[in-house]
């Protein structure tokens, strides 16, 4: 068959094939407007509706069951030791974990399982979470639904998050400061702690600033452990009970007097705040330590 | 420069003043070059002398590269690739290219000849196609009866000629190769030498090479380009490729030649 | 060798460094490394007894409610009602309600995120430009990073009456206050960036070569994306699916706000559900006597979601896995 002839059975259709792609075009942006847009749609929501309820008195007053008068000072309090206690049993665990996989760990089955089984604990339903601490922590070693057993609980949650984190920073610190430290006789552990480790630490925090701002918002397991969710005192040692913002939230949102939705919106509006502030941390942190690292 | 020689022949590609651009960077300066129908025209010169990016305005690639952008005129068949009304994806099916290193879609060796027919509406019958192309490409003995595997499968050199039959079976006019052989072994290399001799029969084939060897032994007209002082590419000198390897006019390009020959 | 020359200098003789004291030191420096060793290993080790604790804390009360309830009864039983009785004076344990419930919004979830999602990677990695990427991303990660009590209050207070409020009469006459509908698209919105971004990551993995491979082809960007990068990048966009897929059967208190507390065999979303982490939910807030089978049905579900979930991300990890292999 002559040339001429097979490019005769050729039917480019350019003109078509071109508008085709201009409309997936069209629908690519489509979908992304889409995102923004239910992103959009909920902070107005609820900047709209909370914005009226919020005062100084909703962040130092207590629950109540009147509107006027509702405030979330016992759950920020909650909030402030879960959180406080969550960072101290996680980042030291969850860092030493990390130090484990990164420096010291043999290549065997062992360390693949363990390798594997963070990965699959960070897909694990947080409401699990919430059961595990309630069977263990509430019932088994009998803390009751206390502050303790939560940040245990939420120490769990947010581990797998704390040391994948940890092992990116760690695995970033380049080898040949590693070298230069055995060099000059350190021993490994000191390598860990006086280059490893202070090298690897604006990643460190920036996963764990992460991972608190996943725990800040994490309702469910809390749910799980307190149960309570009308509180007019805050907890002064870690064995108290205590409620957090989310369920707090839950709390109101789900109370049939419609001011409550907008107490709700109040609320949501300072737990967003906080989640925003330690996001922005988290970044200037990461963006920081990016131009140091590039002069 | 002139390209008397080229000129004398019916010309497939001819540009004109072609500067070249990535941003504010000058890539390429004043390329004046015919490319003869059905022949091989070897790019040789040293690395960063802008020879892959000159390849690459052939079928407007260089399009891709945020920043990129033309001076001057490049005409195929008389017409002006660049001219607005033109689109790059027209070119691209007229001008063929296979790369430096075999990249075979990860798709079946039969979808992966198929592939430029199907986006381009073939009518006729895809096996033969896929057949007539393979065979052209000297890989179909070795093939026939694994088409349904994976083109990742096939050796270096093998992967390296089922790109050849990818880009030969849309019938293009000229095929660019950037340095083809450059990641094979020599047995591969001299398997995909011949194929470009026996391609240019009815192909016109603008290839790049560092190899000197390999443009002595397979082109017709050989390109010699450098690179100045401000590190854009620019053309020394064209000419047959007899010619330019015995009798280079230019002391640049006998500098060049001699040293890699030696 | 005799460490008083080891520097090539004859020290002398009250200056020598014993060289016992040398050799104590290293002891005491190996046995501290091991100290720190086995410590750290600890530390890893955690991970695996949280593994373990979740099993073992699930099998275990579990078990206390499969030996009242028979084990098939409960897995294709079509009647969930573990705390009301029935008119004979019935309480029922079939759990498929409470299925039918969580994989409805999270079908509904997926059919906005999928698409979605995917179309988002595919413009984000073949289309926008470096500076429109580094924008969008961050923005859209904002969405995964919202407390999801958040998104059931906007689901139960904006998107069930924009819903409700819809030219539809079907919607207008049908759609309750609580629906898996407005959670299912609630939810969606949610998850997009889990797949936009998970599927954007594999599809950047495709190497430059065959894109180009392919333009030199004649082919535009749209076929260059959908039938090249997309095929290459299958298996890790299949598994950006299966991801956020769990994370939508997991996901708790968008389901327990606006899905509702009906457990219903039922696949029509504007109905009232219960999806099974709500019904966690619904019995953990209540005053469940530790030890009662109420207490052990909430350990039964959690088991089934477990597994649910677990499954799911065994696979999505191994497609990753095996994709990033491929190139």
């Amino acid at each position: 068959m002559a040339r001429a002839e097979l490019t005769a059975l050729l039917n480019p259709r350019l003109a078509v094939r071109k508008r085709i792609g201009a409309v997936a075009y069209v629908i690519f942006i489509a979908a992304i407007l889409l995102g923004l847009a239910g992103l959009a749609a909920l902070l107005l929501r609820v900047l709209w509706q909370g914005a009226p309820w919020l005062s100084l008195h909703f962040l130092t007053d207590y629950p109540s069951r009147f509107p006027e008068q509702a405030g979330m000072k016992s759950a920020i309090f909650g909030t402030i030791w879960i959180m406080g206690l969550t960072g101290l049993f996680t980042v030291p665990v969850g860092v030493g974990a990390a130090v484990y996989l990164e420096e010291y760990a043999p290549k065997n089955w062992f360390t693949r399982i363990i390798e594997v089984n963070i990965s699959n604990l960070a897909g694990v339903p947080s409401i699990v979470y919430g059961l595990l601490g309630l069977a263990v922590f509430v019932q088994l070693l009998a803390m009751g639904r206390t502050v303790i057993a939560g940040a245990l609980t939420m120490s769990l949650l947010v581990m797998p998050i704390v040391i994948i984190a940890s092992r990116e920073a760690i695995r970033a610190v380049p080898s040949t400061y590693r070298e230069a430290s055995y060099g000059l006789g350190a021993t490994k552990f000191q390598t860990v702690k006086d280059v490893v480790l202070p090298h690897a630490l604006p990643g460190i925090m920036t996963g764990t600033i992460l991972a608190m701002s996943r725990a800040i918002g994490e309702a469910a397991p809390m749910i799980a452990i307190s149960a309570l969710v009308f509180l007019t005192f805050i907890p002064t040692d870690p064995l108290d009970e205590f409620s957090v913002m989310p369920i707090q939230i839950y709390n109101w949102v789900s109370q049939p007097r419609p001011e409550f939705r907008g107490i709700a919106a109040a609320g949501i509006i300072v737990l967003l705040v906080v989640l925003l502030s330690m996001n922005a941390v988290a970044i200037y942190i990461r963006n920081r330590t990016q131009k140091r690292s590039e002069e | 420069m002139t390209t008397t020689e080229a000129t004398a022949t019916d010309t497939t590609l001819s540009v004109t003043n072609l500067d070249m651009y990535y941003g504010p960077f000058r890539a390429l300066r004043d390329i004046n070059l015919d490319v003869a129908r059905n022949s091989v025209t070897a790019l040789i010169g040293p690395s960063g002398s802008g020879k892959s990016t000159l390849l690459r305005c052939f079928n407007r690639m260089n399009d891709l590269i945020p920043g990129a952008r033309i001076e001057g005129q490049v005409l195929f068949n008389g017409e002006d690739i660049y001219h607005p009304s033109i689109d790059p994806t027209e070119i691209r099916l007229r001008v063929g290219m296979v790369f430096q290193k075999p990249n075979p879609f990860p798709k079946s060796i039969y979808d992966n000849v198929a592939f430029g027919l199907r986006i381009n509406g073939f009518k006729g019958n895809m096996d033969e196609a896929v057949e007539r192309s393979l065979r052209r490409a000297a890989l179909w003995d070795e093939v026939k009866d694994r088409l349904k595997a994976s083109g990742l499968t096939l050796s270096g050199g093998q992967q390296q000629r089922l790109c050849i039959a990818r880009a030969v079976a849309v019938q293009p006019d000229v095929i660019l190769m950037d340095e083809p052989a450059s990641a094979l072994d020599p047995i591969s290399t001299l398997a995909i030498e011949d194929l470009m001799r026996e391609l240019s029969r009815e192909y016109t084939i603008i290839v790049v090479t560092h190899n000197m060897q390999q443009a002595a032994r397979v082109s017709d007209w050989t390109a010699f380009m450098t690179m100045g002082e401000d590190r854009a590419g620019y053309l020394v000198e064209v000419g047959g490729t007899h010619q330019i390897f015995t009798n280079p006019r230019d002391q640049r390009t006998e500098g060049y030649i001699t040293g890699r020959f030696g | 060798m005799d460490t008083t020359t080891r520097d090539g200098f004859a020290a002398p003789m009250g200056q020598r460094r014993p060289a016992m004291q040398l050799s104590r030191n290293r002891r005491r420096g190996a046995l501290q490394g091991r100290i720190v060793h086995w410590l750290f290993f600890a530390c890893a080790a955690m991970s695996v007894i949280t593994t373990f604790g979740i099993v073992a804390s699930l099998l275990s009360q579990s078990l206390g409610f499969f030996r009242e309830i028979p084990i098939w009864d409960f897995l294709f039983g079509a009647t969930w009602s573990p705390i009301l009785r029935d008119a004979e004076g019935n309480r029922h344990y079939g759990v498929l309600p409470l299925v039918s419930g969580t994989l409805l919004v999270a079908t509904i979830a997926a059919a906005v995120a999928v698409p979605a999602g995917l179309a988002i990677a595919i413009y984000l990695s073949e289309y926008a430009p470096d500076k429109v990427r580094r924008t969008i991303k961050p923005v859209l990660e904002v969405l995964a990073g919202i407390p999801t009590v958040v998104y059931g209050y906007f689901a139960l207070t904006f998107v069930t009456p924009l819903l409700q409020s819809l030219p539809v009469p079907y919607l207008q006459e049908n759609l309750l206050v609580f629906n898996a509908l407005s959670a299912g698209l609630v939810m969606g919105l949610m998850i997009v960036p889990m797949v936009s971004s998970l599927s954007e990551d594999a599809m950047v993995a495709v190497p430059r070569s065959l894109r180009n491979a392919a333009y030199a082809l004649g082919g535009t960007r749209l076929e260059v994306s959908i039938r090249i990068v997309v095929p290459a990048a299958f298996s890790g966009i299949i598994a950006s699916f299966i991801l956020a897929f769990s994370r939508a059967i997991g996901e708790t208190m968008l389901v327990t706000l606006a899905a509702g507390a009906t457990p219903r065999l039922t696949f029509n979303p504007v109905e009232s559900i219960q999806a099974m982490t709500a019904f966690i939910v619904q019995l953990a807030l209540g005053e469940t006597p530790h030890g009662s089978l109420e207490y052990n049905t909430i350990f039964a579900v959690g088991l089934l979601l477990f597994f649910f979930t677990l499954g799911m991300n065994v696979l999505g990890h191994f497609l990753v896995r095996r994709f990033r292999e491929e190139y």
